[in-house]
């Protein structure tokens, strides 16, 4: 009889990683941890940046294989300025999640790789969008992914509410990834959030000793 | 002592023909499931879902995961639903020889143990995470881990089984030390609703009781009353 060993690296086919995207009123927060590990033993880095910038107003962040996420989104990037240029206007968030969700479909049996795409349009305003693992792609106020972000779902789904300030939101994203990373050992070093609004983008790191701390530690 | 002799031996034998039975049939019962147990001054509050599946097949969706060892001491199965019952079994069996030949009422601290002589001894064959709580005039209320291979650790709020995954975060951020029975009775149901939510393996009720000098409080509360969080 085989008994199950849950093994978080072999769990889906997600890296040590928690990244996620919220939005607000006004706006949206997309945000990641920063550790990239070899097979969970090894940390090949500490301060990785998970958070792509692909236009003016659109950032998208990656899990699963580094390689690949990279590839994919500097595909993305050089596809939606040549789209923007024709379209003589800002692109809009969904074209770049499907951009993503395009080269995720069609490429679906080489690439693993996952992504959270959250930007800001004149069109529809703050948007998020997932992108997951065979390339469907779907809208959703908040998402979560990576390894860290099953021990989170409860939080996200307890504490998320619609039209949050954007220090509510800050608060919520921070606690987050906080509570991520102290459970899951493929997730660590800094938070990187970047807040992206009709006004502009903000880039804030907080790193590992600020980071809220919570009752059992 | 008598009641160590009367460890059964743990094996399992499968044999299936698999043309003949139904592959449902052929997966181990398991309870796939979120368990809680939190201490408070004075008690511990312990909770479960209700499901138990076979596969994909709900085998039972009222199941009670609570399991009475001792008047004031109850144990969470998660697990193999076999084996966490053939163990609470015996470790019941083994508690009460052991409270008559004492003349008093057991610590929770001994039954933990029991449970862990029996999930480490065995714990090549057995597929068991079991949490045991209760109350004792030495120590209070109590709460103690004893999950897959057989560790032994007690803390102050525990979760347990397949579920307790997604409630990691919702449990850092809101248990505080010095919680009143009825603050550890919401934030239980609170996290089993959450975990249920998002759990294929965890569902149906919610199963709550609280242990304490007084005694024991059972209740149940039902899929349409349990706490809504916005959906999205």
């Amino acid at each position: 009889m085989e008994k199950h060993f849950t093994d978080s690296r072999v769990k889906g086919v997600s890296t040590g990683t928690t990244i996620l995207a919220a939005v607000f009123d006004g706006g949206v927060v997309i945000g990641s941890d920063s550790r990239a590990s070899i097979g969970g033993e090894y940390v090949s880095s500490k301060t990785i940046n998970k958070v792509i910038q692909v236009h003016d107003r659109i950032f998208c962040c990656m899990a699963g294989s580094l390689a690949d996420a990279q590839a994919v989104t500097k595909t993305a990037k050089f596809q939606l300025s040549f789209h923007s240029i024709q379209m003589e206007s800002p692109p809009l968030v969904i074209s770049a999640a499907s951009v993503l969700k395009q080269l995720c479909y069609n490429n679906k049996e080489e690439l693993q790789a996952g992504f959270i795409t959250a930007g800001w349009d004149k069109k529809k305003g703050p948007q998020v969008y997932v992108v997951s693992l065979g390339g469907m792609m779907i809208s959703q106020p908040v998402t979560i992914g990576g390894s860290g972000s099953t021990y989170i779902y409860g939080y996200v789904d307890a504490k998320y509410k619609v039209n949050m300030t954007r220090e509510e939101c800050l608060q919520f994203a921070t606690n987050a990834l906080a509570l991520a990373m102290g459970r899951d050992n493929v997730s660590g070093g800094v938070a990187n959030l970047v807040v992206i609004t009709k006004e502009g983008v903000e880039h804030i790191v907080i790193p590992g000793d600020k980071l809220p701390r919570f009752s059992d530690e | 002592m008598a009641a160590a002799s009367m460890m059964p031996i743990f094996s399992q034998n499968v044999s299936s023909n698999s043309d003949l039975v139904p592959e449902w049939s052929r997966q181990e019962v398991s309870t796939g499931t979120t368990i809680m147990a939190v201490e408070y001054d004075g008690g511990v509050v312990v909770g479960a879902d209700s499901r138990t599946t076979t596969g994909a097949y709900i085998a039972n969706r009222v199941t009670d995961k609570l399991t009475r060892i001792h008047d004031r001491i109850y144990c969470c199965r998660s697990g193999s639903a076999a084996d966490t019952q053939a163990i609470a079994e015996v470790v019941s069996y083994q508690l009460g020889f052991h409270s008559i030949e004492l003349d008093e009422p057991p610590l929770v601290e001994t039954a933990a143990h029991l449970f862990r002589a029996s999930c480490y001894r065995y714990r090549e064959e057995l597929m068991a995470g079991i949490l045991v709580a209760g109350w004792d005039r030495r120590k209070g209320g109590q709460v103690y881990c004893v999950p897959i291979g057989g560790m032994l650790v007690r803390q102050p709020v525990s979760v347990g089984g397949s579920g307790s995954s997604y409630i990691y975060g919702f449990m850092d951020s809101n248990y505080k030390p010095g919680l009143s029975k009825d603050q550890c009775l919401d934030l239980t149901t609170k996290a089993l609703t959450l975990a249920m939510e998002r759990d294929g393996s965890s569902g149906g009720v919610v199963r709550l009781a609280t242990i304490s000098e007084d005694g024991v409080e059972r209740r149940v509360i039902l899929g349409d009353q349990l706490p809504k969080f916005s959906t999205h």
